[in-house]
């Protein structure tokens, strides 16, 4: 037994060595064998990389902005179609909310020294999102408390507005009429970069006044759209159900009167999504796996018919049908394990220029890698099967008989 | 049936179907060999002597009859254990030599060993001492492409003996050889047979037969003794 097994170990390990004489021998036919797998594990890995280093990409971003917040909307019920200011004072009182920035949008005419401007977003904050966004104010002030409170006519205006309206002069103590309505600029900002998904969903804002005052030029008093910051070491169904504690007696318990969307929801979301997408792609790319198996098989058969003489004069020489079996079966392991491992460093290759290009993180994935090289290892094994056996089964006199 | 004999054939039967028709190759040939004996089988071609050697090394089977190797009745073993037979018993040397092309000269002889399951170092130990036998020392690591006609036949030889096999079994062994180097290997095949190893040849050549101490002929399927040859 021992001696058997180790001899078998002595055959295997000069199996290899010979397939790989006989891969190097070939070298031009062997290149094109392998070049189906390459292409195929190169693709897997290539797709999978990419798509999970863009995922990764949207996660983190949608993480470092929408990360311990809550959107909240208001339907609204008969009696009461959103919020008062009292009522997101009340909100805010919650241990688990840290603030409440909001929604409160509008397009308006802008006019300043003779030039007018129409349709210009102009987006109503509450002090809060300055505590937020402590950067974003270049010169002058933040809205505060007391803009708020007075439902002042105070205004920032970005900086494409200042270069529209106020070129070369310090915009800071000007008047602008929004909507014929007399306001004093106090402050300047720039465009928030972070808020790159926010302004997807809002638009991009270029006046921002305090959030009451937009409210009254929109002719209501209630708002129906906010976004909750929760305290730190809240979770998002924690402060959820705060909330809805919170909103139920607001709306007298009726069904329906508002919706809570927490980020978590929506990350979840994305992670499905580009769960599905990495699947499919992988899957497509398998395809390629497949068809080069094929070749691999070919390539074997036709090796076998060419290598009848070996195969006949090894029998000769006292070789098992099994030990010809396992030769040819390491010859197209071997192929195809060549492919896989090319494949994978091409692969990964591909991805990182990927990543460099489109600006996504590089991340390699592990499960890719065991995937590309045992995928094709399978596929050298799986389509060498027949051609192996074919090999095994040959009779040596007929195989002899060519000489 | 005496049990002395290396092997024994009775009333061995080969047909081979040729598209409809039965062509029967080997007709009830009766053949025994005893241990050390040199004999050559002398035919025309196609007079069915390639498919008796085949027999003989255990890498066809009859079709009907009996033949019994070392004791062992050959049409009963499975197609591993006639692997192992050969292994074994059987050294085969071709007309072409028939070397892996890839291979140095002393990687083709240790291919038996391989299948034997021999270690490295004893299988090149082994290997080496045997191309030294046959006069090859100096060629050992030469691809077959850079020796001789001759030389790879030793090649061959070394290759057939390198298991210890206790019978050889040669099939044109000079078919491809110039007159002197056919001589050169009769010599080396006749040091063999001095040391007692049973030798089998198949010819169609009589001045190669000759070599033999017996030879027997065969045409068309049926085998006749045809004496000995030892002191012609």
């Amino acid at each position: 037994m021992l001696k058997s097994i180790r001899s078998t170990f002595i055959m295997i390990h000069e199996c290899i060595s010979m397939s790989i004489s006989n891969i190097w021998g070939n070298k031009v036919r062997s290149f094109l064998t392998v070049l189906g797998i390459l292409i195929g594990v190169t693709a897997v890995i290539a797709l999978i990389t990419t798509v999970s280093g863009v995922s990764s990409s949207i996660t983190s971003s949608f993480t470092s902005l929408g990360a311990g917040t809550i959107s909240v909307s208001i339907s609204g019920s008969d009696l009461k179609s959103g919020l008062t200011r009292d009522d997101l004072k009340t909100l805010t009182a919650l241990t688990e909310v840290d603030g409440i920035t909001p929604t409160v949008s509008l397009r308006a005419q802008v006019t300043c020294s003779g030039e007018t401007q129409s349709n210009v977003n102009v987006s109503g904050k509450s002090s809060y999102y300055f505590h937020l966004n402590e950067d974003i104010v270049t010169h002058g002030r933040e809205l505060n408390f007391v803009d708020e409170d007075n439902s002042s006519f105070v205004c920032l205006v970005s900086d494409e507005m200042v270069s529209t309206f106020f070129f070369a002069v310090n915009p800071v103590g000007a008047t602008l009429y929004i909507n014929g309505t007399p306001f004093t600029v106090v402050g300047r900002f720039k465009e928030d970069s972070s808020s790159g998904i926010a302004s997807i969903f809002s638009g991009k804002a270029n006046i921002f006044i305090p959030y009451t005052t937009a409210l009254k030029m929109n002719n209501s008093s209630l708002v129906t759209s906010f976004t909750v910051y929760m305290s730190e070491g809240v979770t998002s169904s924690q402060a959820s159900s705060a909330l809805e504690a919170a909103l139920d007696p607001m709306f007298s318990y009726e069904e329906d009167t508002y919706t809570i969307t927490t980020m978590d929801s929506i990350e979840d979301t994305m992670e499905t999504m580009t769960g599905m997408m990495a699947t499919l792609l992988g899957g497509i790319a398998s395809i390629a796996l497949v068809v080069g198996g094929i070749g691999i098989m070919n390539m074997m058969l036709t090796t076998v018919t060419e290598r009848t003489v070996e195969i006949g004069l090894k029998k000769a020489l006292g070789a098992k049908p099994w030990q010809i079996q396992v030769q040819f079966l390491i010859e197209s392991f071997m192929l195809s394990l060549i492919g896989g491992i090319a494949g994978v460093m091409l692969g990964l290759l591909l991805s990182l220029v990927f990543s460099e290009v489109i600006g996504s993180t590089f991340v390699v994935s592990g499960g890719a890698i065991v995937l590309g090289v045992g995928f094709s290892a399978a596929v050298g094994i799986l389509f060498g099967w027949a051609p192996a056996r074919k090999a095994s089964r040959l009779n040596p006199i007929d195989a002899l008989r060519s000489m | 049936m005496s049990t002395n004999h290396f092997f024994h054939m009775q009333n061995i039967c080969k047909d081979y179907l040729m598209g409809e028709e039965v062509s029967h190759i080997l007709k009830n040939v009766n053949l025994s060999i005893e241990e050390g004996e040199y004999l050559s089988v002398l035919g025309p071609s196609g007079s069915g002597k390639s498919t008796l050697m085949n027999i003989i090394g255990c890498l066809d089977v009859p079709t009907s009859g009996n033949y019994i190797l070392q004791g062992r009745t050959v049409e009963d073993l499975t197609s591993g254990e006639l692997a192992d037979l050969r292994s074994r018993e059987i050294g085969f040397i071709f007309q072409n030599s028939q070397l892996l092309p890839r291979l140095t000269a002393i990687r083709n002889v240790e291919l038996p060993l391989i299948y034997a399951g021999v270690r490295p170092k004893e299988r090149r130990r082994r290997a080496t001492a045997m191309l030294e036998r046959v006069g090859l020392a100096d060629r050992m690591y030469h691809y077959p492409n850079q020796l001789s006609g001759g030389q790879q036949q030793r090649v061959a030889i070394a290759r057939a003996l390198v298991g210890n096999p206790s019978i050889l079994l040669a099939d044109e062994p000079t078919g491809a050889l110039d007159q002197k180097t056919g001589k050169q290997i009769m010599e080396l095949f006749q040091t063999i047979n001095d040391e007692g190893r049973t030798i089998l040849m198949i010819t169609h050549d009589m001045n190669i037969a000759a070599h033999a101490h017996r030879v027997v002929h065969i045409i068309d399927g049926v085998l006749t003794e045809g004496g000995n040859t030892s002191d012609a």
